[in-house]
């Protein structure tokens, strides 16, 4: 019994090694990513990045068929991957507990979509934990390990990014003893999902539900939080927080399982009070359910839908009061801050490049889509991981024939292993003469410098095999493949001009280390200087959107570029884009 | 809920507020509060704006900070601190690190960085102290320990002995980084108290 302070994904991966688990996979996504990055801490646990979040599960699914207990998480997103097993995983059950933990990003901090993973759980027919910190998060993860053995069914929790980047004070455990061994062990009536086998189980899922809704209603994961007001709120994890803070006299039924929902205790709850409300991130997830019940109670008629929730925004909702104002700002609009991509970041020329030959881009997920901002501006579509590929095909099929080949599709490392491969077996199979880039920067970088197999090591920091993204193209049946190194500006315009002119299917990989790399630390060069005279204010520099460069209007005759020598790493990008030769190279 | 303290951290990614409001949550839990902290990862950090809650108290619910409820607004960048001032609640303080980091409108030459922000601080919030941060990492001797000046500034406007200030940056901060780091804090410390 340890006192510290853990953030939500912290916990949950401590929860996770208390549980005994033996494996966990995963496929990075914010806002989960932490939780496997911290369980390799514990040597106990064989912890590894998937391919994608469907391999994660099939990873977890294995392990537990092998009779260990087994952890797997992802990013709401994840889920649609993943999807496919974890509806037939509903069926067969389990022999060694999985849990798979889903990571909800309302507001999108840092997502494409805002959708509610508690839909999937009910969907799944799989019960759902919905912790409301740190040390919830702990407690639940472990407990989910007994209600998914004891059940025989995978087990879901679901944080949002509230709980998974919030820190609190936790109490640590100690990790189980005497799981029963891992062996083989054939059950083929249960684990061979045909249709003769999957049609027996599924009125098993179906009691499984039921018997999990009368267990809940009297564990002390639901709890009941006596008020002094005629005023009832139903609620769950971090919206619970909002809600206790916003109405302190209210009374609150908590509710630690959100799938299934224990209608008993809701309908003896929803008895007692005048008024009764539920509060809730995103969908109408319980409200809908209770409603179906017959029970009145306002939800969404009062509270968005859409984005976070705050202690001001239920307040004010609930009580009519209005939120505190703060200190009044007269300064009025402020110029925004969006992310940028880095000094020296390797995907700057690629965009640099697209913008200057006009290119229709069709995007993919992750550091590089940031190329849709300006000045760069070199990004048109964008939907989810692995999209870039097929989107252009589709694209292609359809336009006019001057028009075919200005689209282009960009995709990083690890994005293409993750399923773009499989976008560009359909590229080639149906004859498109689509361009693709792979913005190998040898790193899963958005998500904060993850191993992928074309890194050449795994999450334990192993060395392994590092896969040949110019050999697997070729593999797939592109005759047109090559290496570029993407800081060589000229030549890699004209390579992306002379393919995107092609009529063949192509792929140009641009291959430059990221900047912030952990391992192999990219050494930064002497940082550059703009020869104040030199500079003729022609802004050019100023198009690669580079943050080291800034516009300095009062210098020289019309103004002048100025380098930050803090921020600049050497890269040159901006001095092969002068055509006055004003940038120098500090040798201090 | 009277007895949350709220303090917003808010500046640019790549300052070091991630690791500042660590050391902010260490010391608190070591003086013996209830703490939560919420920031985001991912997006936010590749230069944009950044902020980080941090509430202590007897016991605290929510992670995040409601407009107008902030004690204190610890400003990184002048920019960004004037951006979340709508958080800070009337009557409260503002520890403003004194440096401008251009945004991408700006370095482009397309607006203007805000000029005068320091006096707009000091008119707007009376309790408003700014701190040369730069100056004091540099002489400190890195200017990356300018988040551990700013911790160190802080120190002196919250009720803690500065032996847990010293115990949590030892806790937080890898060994060979420690003497420098402790040598920013002081001289943040000694900063605030000729303010």
């Amino acid at each position: 019994m340890k006192k510290t302070i853990l953030s939500g994904n912290e916990a949950i991966a401590r929860g996770a090694y208390e549980a005994g688990v033996l494996v966990a996979s995963a496929y990075p996504g914010t806002p989960s990513t932490e939780i496997l990055e911290n369980i390799v801490q514990y040597s106990e646990v064989d912890a590894s990045w998937a391919t994608n979040e469907k391999v994660a599960l099939e990873v977890a699914i294995g392990a537990s068929f092998g009779g260990g207990r087994a952890l797997c998480t992802m990013k709401h997103v994840g889920v649609n991957v993943a999807a496919d097993p974890l509806f037939t995983l509903s069926y067969t059950g389990v022999r060694g507990g999985l849990l798979l933990v889903v990571a909800d990003d309302p507001e999108l901090h840092s997502s494409q979509n805002e959708q509610d993973s508690r839909n999937y759980a009910k969907f799944a027919k799989v019960p759902m934990f919905e912790p409301s910190d740190s040390q919830e998060a702990l407690d639940f993860t472990r407990l989910a390990y007994e209600v998914s053995e004891q059940f025989d069914t995978p087990v879901m929790l679901r944080t949002t990014t509230r709980i998974s980047h919030s820190k609190s004070v936790v109490t640590t455990g100690d990790r189980v003893k005497n799981l029963p061994a891992p062996a083989l062990e054939r059950n083929p009536a249960k684990l061979v999902m045909l249709p003769g086998n999957a049609r027996k189980r599924h009125p098993i899922v179906e009691q499984r539900t039921l018997d999990l809704e009368e267990w809940s209603a009297t564990q002390s994961f639901h709890r009941v939080e006596e008020g002094t007001s005629d005023v009832g709120i139903i609620t769950a994890g971090v919206a619970y927080q909002y809600a206790r803070e916003a109405l302190p006299d209210a009374s609150v039924l908590k509710l630690g399982m959100v799938n299934p929902l224990p209608k008993k205790l809701i309908r003896d709850f929803a008895a007692r009070y005048k008024t009764l409300y539920v509060v809730e991130e995103l969908d109408p997830f319980i409200e809908d359910q209770i409603k179906a019940m017959g029970i009145e109670i306002i939800g969404k008629d009062i509270l968005p839908i859409c984005g976070e929730l705050s202690t001001g925004i239920v307040r004010q909702a609930l009580t009519g009061k209005k939120a505190a104002t703060g200190v009044k700002g007269a300064l009025q609009t402020l110029p925004s801050r969006p992310p940028n991509m880095c000094p020296g970041c390797p995907h700057r020329g690629v965009f640099l490049a697209l913008n200057k030959l006009k290119a229709y881009v069709t995007g993919d997920i992750g550091c590089y889509t940031l190329g849709f901002m300006p000045p760069l501006s070199a990004m048109d579509t964008c939907i989810c991981m692995g999209a870039s590929i097929g989107n252009a095909v589709g694209m292609t099929k359809v336009l006019p024939v001057e028009q075919k080949q200005n689209v282009v599709a960009v995709i990083g490392d690890s994005t293409f292993l993750h399923n773009g491969i499989n976008g560009l077996l359909d590229m080639v199979y149906n004859k498109s003469s689509t361009t693709l880039i792979i913005l190998d920067n040898r790193i899963t970088a958005m998500t904060g410098r993850q191993d992928n197999p074309a890194s050449g090591y795994t999450l334990m920091n192993e060395e392994s095999y590092e896969v040949d993204l110019a050999e697997i193209c070729r593999a797939v049946g592109v005759k047109h493949v090559t290496v570029i190194d993407p800081y060589e500006l000229d030549n890699t315009r004209e390579l992306i001009r002379t393919e995107m002119a092609r009529t063949e299917p192509s792929v140009i990989i641009t291959r430059r280390p990221c900047m912030l790399m952990k391992r192999d630390v990219v050494e930064k060069k002497p940082p550059l200087f703009v020869e104040s005279g030199k500079c003729t204010g022609c802004k050019v520099c100023l198009q690669i959107g580079c943050p080291a460069i800034e516009w300095d209007a009062a210098a020289g005759k019309r103004g002048e570029a100025k380098v930050n020598r803090h921020l600049c790493v050497g890269c040159s990008q901006c001095r092969q884009v002068c055509k006055f030769d004003a940038f120098g190279v500090c040798n201090d | 809920m009277t007895d949350i303290k709220n303090v917003l951290l808010a500046g640019v990614g790549g300052q070091g507020i991630l690791l500042a409001s660590e050391i902010l949550s260490e010391v608190l839990m070591l003086a013996g509060f209830d703490v939560k902290k919420a920031e985001v990862h991912g997006m936010a950090q590749r230069g944009g704006s950044v902020v980080s809650h941090v509430r202590y108290g007897k016991k605290v619910l929510s992670p995040t900070i409601s407009d107008g409820t902030a004690d204190v607004l610890f400003g990184f960048e002048l920019l960004e601190t004037c951006r979340y001032l709508s958080l800070l609640k009337k009557g409260g303080q503002v520890i403003v690190n004194n440096v401008r980091i251009s945004p991408p409108s700006v370095a482009l030459g397309q607006q203007d960085y805000p000029e005068n922000i320091p006096g707009y601080l000091r008119a707007a919030v009376d309790d408003t102290h700014i701190v040369n941060g730069m100056e004091l990492a540099e002489q400190a001797g890195d200017i990356r320990t300018v988040n551990v000046v700013l911790i160190g500034a802080l120190s002196l406007y919250l009720d803690i002995e500065k032996a847990l200030w010293i115990q949590a940056i030892k806790a937080m901060v890898p060994e060979r980084f420690l003497d420098i780091n402790i040598r920013a804090f002081e001289l943040g410390r000694e900063s605030g108290i000729t303010d």
